[in-house]
């Protein structure tokens, strides 16, 4: 099986400010899809990105946060294990990202042997 | 008074072996632990005849470990060629040897217990070796018993036995404690062989109910023994320790008089033992320190909610996170299919059949059984033809029975 990383993209929401009950709900909703994955024994690896962050320039200059110049933001990816990308796709269906207004990019993971 | 020799001897024997057979085996070096094992079976021997004739001494253990201590005497008095290999490998003379006091202090008893767990579940060997030698040398099993845990026969445990012994001594693996760099490593080494020893008893096929108990509650005296010295008082010890104490709290409700399975939904819930799951829950809470989060610490969290009998939702949707938990750690069959029966439980049977159906576990008749367990409310004819396929990929009699029972129940 091959590696691919499935990236969860969204429009930033800088103001929300979930009540507790929802982030719990919201922590359910993404661990019982990542739990479904690993079920399939096709889990790699998982991050959720936080809300700071900072962007370097070619020309050396330093612009705060991710949300500056862009529409939407990466909220997080994970790495999981298909046959082939049509596998991976299958995987994604279910992402909570989707019913956040978000969407799932699947990219295949390059094997670099130096 | 036999009879009360015939239960304090095999008592005894589970306790005391491994403290005589590792202190020896310390002062004569790993090399030789045949020579301790046998001094030591030899001094259990002459236990068991001298008290039945003489009755128990007052203090049993130090008895035990007098005639210990003259026997090793008498066997490097009368053996010279292993007395030169030893006093060669411990730059001792021979009458060093000879006079030297064998240390039966609690302290080095203590030490030479944990040091031989280490050197017992060396990476070098194969982790059935590793569980079947601490059976013997750890527990004092005898070659049957170990035999009929195993489901196997003497002759193939004695080679087992013989091969892992060769192994560790060309591997020259010594009685030294581990190095405060490899110990973290090699103690979730010995913690997972006897993770794995207390579920050969839990989940054995073998038909033996008192042993597969023995089994366990061995298992558990070991996980309890790593607690006692500070640098392997690790956290993770102690979620094993939970772990066991709520499994445990099952074993009268679990296992019928005719040594059948009973099912988890269909115990008599005033059997589980309530003073194993407060141990339990007082070890779970040791165990909740540090940094790392382990199997040991997820399964023993699953292990705790199942001894809940309130609240259903609560119990089985923490159930389920846990789960989820547990498999992006480490990936197993049995983990999937147990959190896919979760995951019915807490957000129903639908959304549970769709994420059995991906689970491709075709070869293990447990995923047909999930299966018709899950369809049994919503479709049972298709419930009761998963059921007639597990029954047919089961490998035991008492896995077919039950499957059968099962089957029957959807018509």
């Amino acid at each position: 099986m091959k590696e691919f990383m499935m990236i969860f993209r969204m429009a930033p929401m800088p103001n929300f400010q979930p009540a507790p009950e929802q982030m719990q709900e919201s922590i359910k909703q993404w661990q019982d899809w990542i739990g479904g994955i690993a079920a399939q024994g096709k889990f790699g690896s998982t991050n959720q990105l936080g809300f700071t962050g900072k962007t370097l320039k070619a020309d050396g200059a330093v612009t705060d946060g991710p949300y500056a110049e862009v529409k939407e933001i990466v909220g997080g990816y994970i790495i999981v294990k298909a046959n082939d990308i049509d596998d991976a796709l299958a995987l994604a269906k279910g992402c909570p990202i989707l019913y956040m207004g978000g969407h799932v990019e699947v990219r295949d993971i390059m094997q670099i042997n130096p | 008074m036999l009879s009360r020799n015939d239960e304090l001897i095999p008592h005894l024997f589970r306790t005391e072996f491994r403290k005589i057979v590792s202190v020896l085996a310390n002062v004569f070096g790993l090399q030789h632990i045949e020579v301790a094992e046998d001094i030591t079976s030899d001094t259990f021997l002459l236990a068991a005849e001298t008290w039945g004739k003489k009755g128990i001494p007052e203090n049993p253990t130090a008895w035990l470990c007098t005639v210990a201590k003259n026997k090793t005497k008498d066997y490097l008095k009368r053996n010279q060629i292993f007395q030169q290999k030893v006093t060669t490998a411990l730059q001792r003379t021979t009458e060093q040897l000879t006079e030297m006091e064998i240390d039966l202090t609690p302290e080095n008893i203590m030490d030479s217990q944990l040091q031989m767990m280490f050197a017992l579940c060396h990476p070098s060997i194969p982790v059935e070796s590793q569980i079947g030698l601490s059976l013997r040398i750890l527990c004092g099993f005898g070659i049957d018993e170990i035999a009929d845990a195993f489901l196997s026969n003497k002759e193939t445990i004695n080679k087992r036995l013989f091969r892992a012994k060769e192994k560790l001594r060309e591997e020259n693996v010594s009685m030294d404690f581990p190095t405060e760099v490899e110990l973290e490593k090699r103690l979730y080494a010995v913690v997972t062989t006897l993770y794995l020893l207390f579920n050969e008893g839990y989940y054995s096929a073998s038909q033996n109910t008192s042993l597969r108990k023995d089994l366990c509650l061995e298992a558990l005296r070991l996980t309890y023994l790593l607690t006692a010295h500070k640098t392997t008082n690790q956290p993770f010890v102690n979620a094993l320790i939970a772990l066991m104490c709520f499994h445990s709290s099952r074993f009268e409700a679990r296992i019928n008089a005719e040594g059948e399975l009973i099912l988890y939904e269909e115990q008599d819930r005033s059997l589980w033992n309530k003073e194993l799951i407060e141990k339990g829950e007082e070890y779970l809470n040791r165990s909740a320190t540090g940094e790392r989060i382990t199997k040991f610490h997820l399964e023993a969290a699953i292990a705790y909610w199942h001894t809940q009998t309130e609240n259903h939702h609560e119990k089985w949707s923490n159930i389920l996170q846990l789960y989820n938990q547990l498999l992006q750690l480490e990936y197993s069959p049995a983990a999937a299919l147990n959190r896919t029966y979760a995951l019915a439980k807490a957000n129903g049977y639908a959304n549970a059949i769709n994420e059995a159906l991906k689970l491709k576990l075709e070869n293990n008749h447990l995923y047909f059984s999930l299966l018709g367990e899950l369809y049994k409310e919503v479709n049972p004819t298709k419930a009761a033809e998963y059921f007639s396929i597990a029954i047919k990929k089961a490998k035991t009699e008492k896995d077919k029975l039950l499957l059968q029972r099962k089957m029957n129940e959807c018509k």
